[in-house]
């Protein structure tokens, strides 16, 4: 078992993320056959290899920086969940 | 008058152009069409019919009135609900996304429509593209329209099945690690991923940024050469977007497969494949030698390790994307949370489903400290490896022809609860995600029980012309193109045909 129950807390936790105690037991065993699989790296020898992050050969492509239009407040704030004088609303942050 | 929804994409624009029929006619024809056997699929999420209708009254009155509205002219095409149409809601088989009406076009999509292309709808798929029956989709089960009990391939099966059954002569999916191939493949389709960087993915909800790429699926090689013209070429919107001129493809499609060097790597014929996949792929290599083709056997020796590098690569970039669903600007958010931190988690909680909340863990288990190096950078690490075995073989041969999966559609719930298993439909797409490599999907013959079977070309890096060249070539030898599903026509409940 590589991935123990208290990982899986852990790494809900830093993904935003809640389950139900049957849940936990089932991420646990998912992940941790899935994490078996991915252990078959290890037997390749990598050491001296560059790592690739990118399928493209070129740095990312910077456009210039001349000012275009853009979404109006109304548009942006169109999807919000809930929204109030042109800003975001999300429950209390400081007491 | 023949029947606007069996024409093609290249053949009813003609007839379009020719004013033989209306735009209004085809977009017509083709709602009639969904009308009457959507029901029964399930491919569109959503049907814009009034939209479509009056897109095509544009196009006819640009035509009446002597102009040349675009290559696409009134031609209907489908679209995955992970691109962005303004106005229209964007779902992406997620209940988190499930209110969300973008106010923009992707790229894609704004450049079907300067095509003059009508945008029929939006098809169904696997939530956040994650998966590979597009039974991850929070809404619908999609069926393939070759037997109604088996999925129809996924992430884009929507896609895939809506061109299948005729309800649009193209669509629109979106490949991360085979999800336009593997789709095309079982409900048989074309299908093309192109070059990582072909197409912008501008307004495209983001999966695993390094690896996704738009691309067309049709029911010809010419029909999708077609649609990728449209939508190909550089978008300063998109950083990652290739600074080359649109390619222009169509002129090679007619030069045959004389003098293309072919591989076969012997990894992708091993262990796993069915016979009833691989007999048809293998007569398919028979007829290139015919054709002119030569073909050998090459070796790309880190195929093994292909499918954990994107288990990695893939969820550690979809953890970072889909960090932004928080419930606040966009999405759903769950009533009642008392601070900031519950809102995040039980709008995330609620919101997402267990396909995604896997990968979410994975990708973040994998990017986590203590483990980084372990998992990340060591994927990253075969990845290269992995980029080199294509990079050597592409020295000695022009093209490497493969099956795109190890079997034909599968039944409807075999898979759902092996994860595992899931992943291993992809394992002769996802190398070519990795690589950044074009790959083209086309139907190659059936198997016995009558489904189809998908051949994979694979060329290098911003060759499609030489892959859609052979696989035209192909196609015309195979004579599978004008085969479809005996879907069987229920009567529509009134006006129908």
């Amino acid at each position: 078992m590589p991935i123990t129950r208290d990982e899986v807390r852990h790494i809900a936790r830093l993904a935003n993320l809640e389950f139900s105690e049957a849940e936990q037991d089932r991420f646990t065993r998912q992940l941790s056959a899935i994490l078996d699989y991915v252990a078959h790296l290890d037997r390749l020898d990598t050491a001296d290899v560059e790592p690739t992050s990118h399928a493209g050969d070129e740095a990312a492509a910077l456009r210039d920086d001349t000012p275009q239009p853009t979404l109006t407040s109304d548009e942006a704030l169109a999807n919000a969940p809930e929204s109030g004088r042109g800003l975001f609303k999300v429950p209390r942050v400081l007491g | 008058m023949s029947d606007p929804t069996r024409l093609g994409v290249r053949a009813l624009r003609d007839a379009i152009a020719a004013r033989t029929i209306s735009a209004a006619e085809a977009v017509e024809a083709h709602l009639q069409r969904t009308a009457a056997v959507d029901g029964r699929v399930a491919a569109f999420m959503l049907v814009n019919a009034d939209e479509a209708r009056a897109a095509a009254a544009a196009v006819d009155r640009a035509f009446a009135s002597g102009d040349t509205p675009g290559p696409l002219a009134g031609v209907p095409i489908a679209v995955k609900d992970i691109l962005c149409t303004r106005g229209v809601p964007t779902r992406c088989g997620s209940r988190i996304l499930e209110n969300f009406v973008p106010p923009f076009d992707a790229t894609s999509v704004e450049r079907l429509r300067a095509a003059g292309a009508v945008i029929l709808g939006k098809t169904n798929m696997d939530e956040f593209a994650m998966g590979s029956s597009t039974e991850n989709s929070a809404f619908q089960v999609t069926r393939n329209p070759w037997d109604l009990e088996r999925v129809p391939g996924g992430s884009s099966g929507g896609s895939a099945a809506a061109v299948a059954a005729d309800l649009s002569p193209a669509a629109l999916g979106t490949d991360t690690g085979g999800s336009i191939r593997q789709p095309a493949a079982l409900c048989g389709v074309v299908g093309l991923k192109p070059t990582y960087g072909r197409v912008s993915r501008y307004g495209q909800v983001a999966f695993a940024s390094s690896l996704d790429q738009i691309g067309p699926l049709a029911n010809s090689v010419e029909d999708a050469a077609l649609v990728f013209e449209a939508i190909a070429g550089h978008d300063p919107k998109d950083a990652t977007s290739a600074r080359l001129p649109a390619p222009r493809v169509r002129t090679a499609l007619g030069r045959g497969a004389g003098g293309i060097r072919i591989g076969v790597p012997r990894e992708y014929f091993a262990r796993g494949l069915d016979d009833d996949v691989a007999k048809p792929v293998r007569a398919a290599l028979d007829a290139a030698v015919a054709l002119g083709a030569s073909v050998r056997e090459i070796s790309l020796p880190h195929t093994e390790y292909a499918i954990p590098t994107y288990y990695i690569i893939a969820t550690a970039e979809a953890s970072s994307n889909l960090a932004r669903y928080d419930g606040v600007r966009y999405g759903r958010r769950e009533a009642g949370a008392a601070d900031l931190a519950a809102l995040y988690l039980r709008s995330r909680s609620a919101g997402f489903g267990a396909e995604v909340k896997r990968r979410i863990m994975l990708g973040t288990y994998v990017l986590s400290s203590g483990y980084y190096d372990a998992f990340y950078r060591k994927g990253q690490q075969v990845r290269t490896l992995i980029r080199r075995d294509f990079d050597q073989a592409f020295d000695t041969v022009d093209a490497i022809v493969t099956p795109t999966s190890p079997s034909a559609a599968f039944r409807l719930g075999e898979k759902v609860d092996d994860p595992l298993a899931m992943y291993l439909s992809d394992i002769y797409t996802v190398t070519v995600n990795l690589a950044g490599l074009p790959g083209l999907s086309i139907p190659c013959g059936l198997t016995g029980a009558g489904l189809p079977v998908g051949l994979q070309i694979i060329g290098r890096r911003f060759e499609e012309e030489t892959v859609l060249r052979l696989g035209a070539a192909l196609e015309g030898a195979l004579g599978f193109a004008a085969r479809r599903p005996r879907l069987p026509e229920q009567a529509a409940p009134s006006g129908g045909r």
